[in-house]
């Protein structure tokens, strides 16, 4: 019975190719969208578990507390003592002339799951590496190098790194007999002394730096993640409503099947497995197109993670079973959610209950109530998290509740606008008009609520993004003030630049640095000279009445806002700095696109407590009109890399391009919420008019024309999408609120003051609107080609 | 795997085609190695350090214990050094590889520890004066060769043993010269079979106090396999009698093998025997890590009517280290009773 009953039920496709289309269509494109950000994000964790791996382990690390190198001595002590510890050095180089980050590691003491530890101790590619100066780099990254003689490809290592053996890495740093930090193996012997007594200088840190990275990179992926959901949630939309017409449309066979005798399960069962195929063709369709996506957009996100993090993620996509399996099973879940409804009710069919074809259309009024209700409770939980939420997820929950309390809110203000417009007609045409569509809100509304939300995250994250470019490009103004920036490559040739530069600049200003930990957290000092290119640019926020007189004493520090808001510190707040040193809090200023927490203070203090610390970096004043000669001068004296003078323009070139990257993503997600939106609607409307014949049969039968009630069609979508768009626009204002003043703070620890543009809406308006006519074209053309023999049967046919 | 590879190669204790260069008969080989020649003769204390010249040498130590608690035991420690290249250097560009093994053997248990370390910066090494052998904390040390501390640990067992030598060093083969297959592959080979032993085995369940006899076996050279051999069977058996003996089977690939060995008389006065002399035949096999062991042996040496069977005292005494074997603890019944030791290699 099953194959009679599977093939009855599959003819019903064979008729409506375009249904099953538009179904398989409608998953995969939910699928793709959601399984293409999961790509990009398993992409990236693994480049940082990589790097991880390869700088300081998954493990445990030992550190010098003041952050000095640590003596090889000291490593062969614990070794001795029977602590498992393999020594790292870090740093950078020039490999032929290009700038590379060097690792060197020891892969005899190596931990267990060192990838390059492995190699090196592999027959076919460790020749050379611990006695020969091979070094090893990832495929991608040794293409980059190909000056270089003695590199060697090796696949899974972490992108942009240059790995070395721990004696050649120390020659190639110029530091013999140093480390930075020493592994902690996982495994260790039974008995060893406290590491005070052998090491009392080293302490003990769990997790490495790039455990670091990867919390700060989080809610850059949660950002990613929630608009993997967002298209995903619209694109169930789309599936819901074409297997419910699918349902509704076959009712008359499901009846007759029934009467046939074939019990409800197994009409069920069949209609399962039908639904099955569906999932396992759309997932496959699905998972492919979120790969292409994925790769499409990794470069950007490679490009952003490592312009406002320093986070190298390789360009190329890997294939991985188990994002895939997820993929799938995320489609066939999808297909779950989407028919369990309309098999539910399926399964309670009596057996020969008159076919009520509207009964799906007309959702009762109960449905709509429970809406509301629902509704207003999202939108209260969304106000309680805007007040009392913290952290980035509190932030996405809160922006979630926000949104689908708007949609399930949209249904009701719709019928409320189109109940009064009813109300204010007067004519009998425009009456009918405005009742049919009051009616077919339920039907539609599912379509216009994926509208509602793709506009408003357009609309929100627009605003946010052209609020952040512009605040972002006057601090850029601000904050690079100094016509040229320099870097030299050691202590010897800074000196001499200095020396030169002398009587050829305005001012020379150092720029020293180094890390320090304050309340907890790693952070970052910098040494800034007293000089007006400070005191009349730099973006100050908040600042005490003579803020730059009390830097200049080296009493009172700067802290940029990241600090500021983690903290909760404000101007004239003491800050400890270490043990025995407190400083004052003169002024807080703008720091965007640093993910750490920094303070500034004077250079003279700076040298008094980090006595060893050298300015190899520094910022140059000289009349605008020399910047080029003197380049060229710097570049022709000294042996200075590619990279190592630069101009204030291409600095800002650079950051504005990294600026841009950052939200190219945003922007093509954005773009492809708003296809499947409009792709939703159009799925509603052939279904509704598929179904509409019965309704419109009678007032064509009353004397209004095909092109008439085509246009009119036409109309009523063009108003109900005017309308939705009318109610996007507040809410994604509110959205943008939320993303400026809760997530980005929450995220990144800065706050920004949000601008309206209203051309974008317009813009956005035409857009939507276009949408709409497209999608609502076709159905309303067909209704004008209906034959009125057509619209005759419905009152021939009883159905 | 690639560890395991590479260690092979290092290593050549297997090593085969990968280093079949064979004796260029000068005293050195392509590579610049030394190899061993007959009738060097051995010199002391400096022969107990390293000979940075040869690509591989041991420092090998075996004990039979019995515990307190009325328990037999066993306990390996070595050092093997592998050389890149033929000298040392200092710092981290040292070629000179050290590798250590440590276990400890019980009736039903057997734990392993495994270490690897560079030379040049001071993590392993061996000096002759005073003598001492260490990796990290393991060491092997006292003031001279014949009154040590040995000592290891991994990270669920550990051991502390002071050793003393009752009687005189024993050079295997023709003076120390061992040679390795009828091809003519040698190394330089002696021993200190009369180490008395005191000391503390550290058990998850807790420290054990115990007392025997402990082996300590020197070999160094280049070169120590032909190309056809695939692995040995080691043993290293003292006997109730106070009487000695070291033999060890060659498996080559064509089925034979190549068997060698020395009678050691109590007072210490060795007696070399040549190929063929001694028999091993494999009598039960066990299953250890997928493998099939040959665990049970018969032995016999007809010139001293030696005609006895030789059993695991746990048949699970394989060394999972980046280059597996199995080493255990054997006892000794039949025409000789006793206690000893058995290494297998090629098995895996």
């Amino acid at each position: 019975m099953i194959r009679p009953t599977l093939q009855a039920l599959m003819s019903h496709w064979r008729a409506q190719p375009l249904q099953c289309l538009t179904l398989i269509l409608g998953l995969a494109l939910a699928t793709a969208l959601f399984s293409g950000v999961q790509a990009i994000n398993s992409e990236a964790r693994s480049a940082y578990a990589q790097a991880a791996d390869a700088v300081s382990g998954p493990g445990a690390v030992l550190e010098r507390a003041d952050g000095a190198p640590i003596e090889q001595a000291q490593f062969i002590s614990l070794r001795r003592a029977g602590w498992m510890v393999s020594p790292v050095i870090e740093g950078r180089t020039r490999i032929s002339g290009t700038q590379i980050r060097l690792i060197g590691i020891d892969p005899l003491t190596a931990p267990q799951g060192s990838r390059a530890g492995q190699a090196a101790l592999s027959q076919e590619d460790g020749t050379g590496f611990l006695s020969g100066g091979t070094l090893f780099a990832a495929p991608n990254t040794a293409a980059g190098l190909p000056d270089a003689q003695n590199i060697r490809a090796i696949e899974g290592l972490a992108p942009g790194l240059v790995f070395a053996d721990i004696g050649v890495a120390q020659e190639m740093l110029k530091r013999p007999g140093e480390f930075d930090r020493l592994l902690l193996a996982d495994e260790q012997p039974l008995n060893r002394p406290q590491l005070a007594e052998i090491a009392p200088e080293l302490q003990l840190r769990t997790g490495g730096t790039e455990g670091d990275l990867a919390r700060l990179t989080d809610s850059f992926h949660l950002n990613l993640t929630a608009f993997g959901l967002l298209s995903f949630a619209v694109g169930l939309f789309i599936v819901h409503a074409t297997i419910g017409l699918a349902f509704e449309q076959r009712r008359a066979m499901f009846r007759t099947l029934r009467a046939l005798g074939v019990p409800a399960r197994l009409l069920v069962t069949v209609l399962l497995a039908e639904l099955g195929i569906f999932a396992v063709t759309a997932g496959l369709i699905g998972t492919g197109l979120g790969y292409l996506i994925a790769a499409a957009l990794l470069p950007d996100v490679a490009a952003t993670l490592t312009g406002l993090y320093g986070a190298n993620v390789d360009g190329s996509l890997t294939f991985r079973a188990n994002w895939w399996l997820t993929g799938m099973a995320i489609a066939i879940l999808g297909t779950a959610v989407a028919s369990t409804n309309s098999l539910q009710k399926l399964a309670r069919l009596p057996v020969l209950a008159p076919a009520k074809p509207r009964a799906w259309v007309m959702a009762s009024d109960k449905t709509a109530l429970l809406q509301a209700g629902l509704a207003l409770a999202l939108l209260a939980l969304a106000a309680l998290g805007v007040i009392f939420g913290r952290g980035v997820v509190a932030g996405f929950a809160t922006l979630g509740a926000l949104m689908i309390g708007a949609a399930f809110a949209l249904p009701m203000i719709l019928r409320l606008c189109v109940g009064l417009a009813a109300r204010v007609a007067k004519n009998v045409k425009p009456q009918w008009f405005w009742a049919d569509t009051r009616q077919q809100i339920p039907g539609l509304s599912l379509a216009l609520m994926a509208l509602l939300l793709a506009l408003a995250t357009n609309i929100g994250v627009g605003t946010m993004v052209s609020s952040f470019r512009l605040t972002f490009t006057g601090w850029l103004d601000q904050r690079l003030a100094s016509e040229l920036y320099l870097r030299a490559s050691d202590a010897e040739q800074a000196a001499e630049l200095q020396t030169w530069l002398a009587p050829r600049t305005d001012a020379i200003l150092p720029l020293i640095n180094t890390e320090i930990e304050i309340l907890g957290r790693p952070a970052e000092v910098f040494g800034i000279a007293d000089h007006p290119t400070y005191r009349d640019n730099w973006p100050l926020l908040e600042r005490l009445p003579d803020v730059w007189d009390r830097v200049a004493t080296g009493q009172a520090i700067l802290i940029n806002e990241q600090l500021s808001i983690r903290e909760g510190l404000r101007t004239g707040d003491t800050l400890t700095l270490g043990p025995d040193w407190q400083a004052e809090i003169a002024g807080v200023y703008s720091d965007y696109g640093n993910p750490r927490i920094q303070i500034l203070l004077n250079t003279d203090a700076m040298d008094a407590r980090f006595p060893d610390l050298t300015a190899l970096q520094f910022a140059l004043r000289v009349p605008p009109d020399q910047t080029q000669p003197l380049m060229d001068a710097l570049n022709e004296k000294f042996d200075l890399g590619p990279d190592a003078v630069i101009d204030q323009a291409s600095i800002k070139a650079f950051s504005l391009e990294v600026f841009e990257r950052t939200f190219t993503v945003s922007a093509a997600l954005n773009i492809l919420t708003l296809s499947v939106a409009g792709f939703a609607i159009l799925t509603s409307l052939l279904t509704l008019s598929a179904m509409r014949l019965p309704q419109l049969a009678p007032v064509w039968a009353l004397g209004m024309t095909h092109a008439t009630l085509a246009r009119l069609e036409l109309l009523r979508a063009v108003l109900l999408a005017a309308m939705t768009l009318i109610a996007a626009v507040p809410l994604g204002l509110a959205l943008a609120w939320v993303l400026l003043n809760v997530i980005n703070v929450e995220a990144f620890g800065w706050r920004l003051p949000m601008y309206l543009f209203p051309t974008a809406w317009l813009i956005l308006a035409v857009a939507a609107l276009g949408a709409a006519v497209l999608a609502s074209l076709w159905p309303a053309w067909r209704l004008y080609r209906t034959p009125p023999a057509h619209l005759l049967k419905v009152f021939v046919n009883e159905r | 795997m690639n560890v395991k590879h590479f260690l092979i190669a290092v290593l050549c204790v297997l090593a085969g085609p990968l280093f079949a260069q064979g004796f260029a008969g000068l005293g050195t080989d392509a590579d610049g190695f030394s190899t061993p020649t007959r009738g060097t003769e051995l010199t002391f204390p400096e022969d107990h350090g390293a000979h940075p010249d040869y690509r591989i040498e041991w420092w090998y130590v075996t004990a039979n214990l019995k515990g307190e608690d009325g328990k037999d035991y066993g306990v390996q420690w070595t050092l093997f050094r592998s050389a890149l290249e033929p000298q040392t250097k200092d710092g981290w560009q040292d070629p000179q590889i050290w590798m250590g093994h440590a276990a400890l053997t019980t009736p039903t248990r057997h734990f392993v520890a495994e270490r690897f370390a560079r030379g040049g910066v001071g993590q392993a090494g061996v000096t002759a004066t005073p003598f001492a052998a260490w990796i990290d904390e393991w060491q092997l040390a006292g003031p001279e060769i014949g009154s040590v501390n040995m000592s290891a640990q991994g990270t669920d067992f550990a051991y502390e043993l002071s050793m003393t030598a009752d009687g005189p060093l024993v050079f295997q083969g023709d003076e120390g010269y061992s040679v390795k297959s009828a091809s003519g592959q040698a190394s330089y080979y002696y021993s200190q079979p009369f180490y008395r032993v005191e000391g503390t085995l550290f058990l998850p369940e807790g420290p054990v106090k115990v007392t025997g006899s402990a082996w300590l076996d020197r070999e160094w050279s280049s070169q120590p396999l032909s190309d056809n051999q695939t692995g040995w069977d080691w043993f290293s058996l003292s006997f109730e009698t106070g009487e000695k003996m070291m033999g060890f089977r060659l498996r080559q690939t064509d089925g034979a093998y190549y068997t060698s060995g020395t009678w050691i008389a109590p007072d210490g006065t060795p007696s070399p025997f040549g190929d063929g002399v001694f028999k091993a035949v494999p009598q039960g096999t066990a299953r250890v890590k997928d493998k099939d062991v040959p665990v049970e042996w018969r032995l016999t040496l007809p010139d001293r009517e030696l005609d006895v069977a030789v059993k695991a005292l746990n048949p699970n005494a394989w060394m999972d280290t980046a280059f597996p074997y199995w080493e255990g603890p054997v006892m000794i019944s039949g025409s000789h009773k006793g206690r000893g030791y058995l290494e297998m290699t090629g098995y895996d």
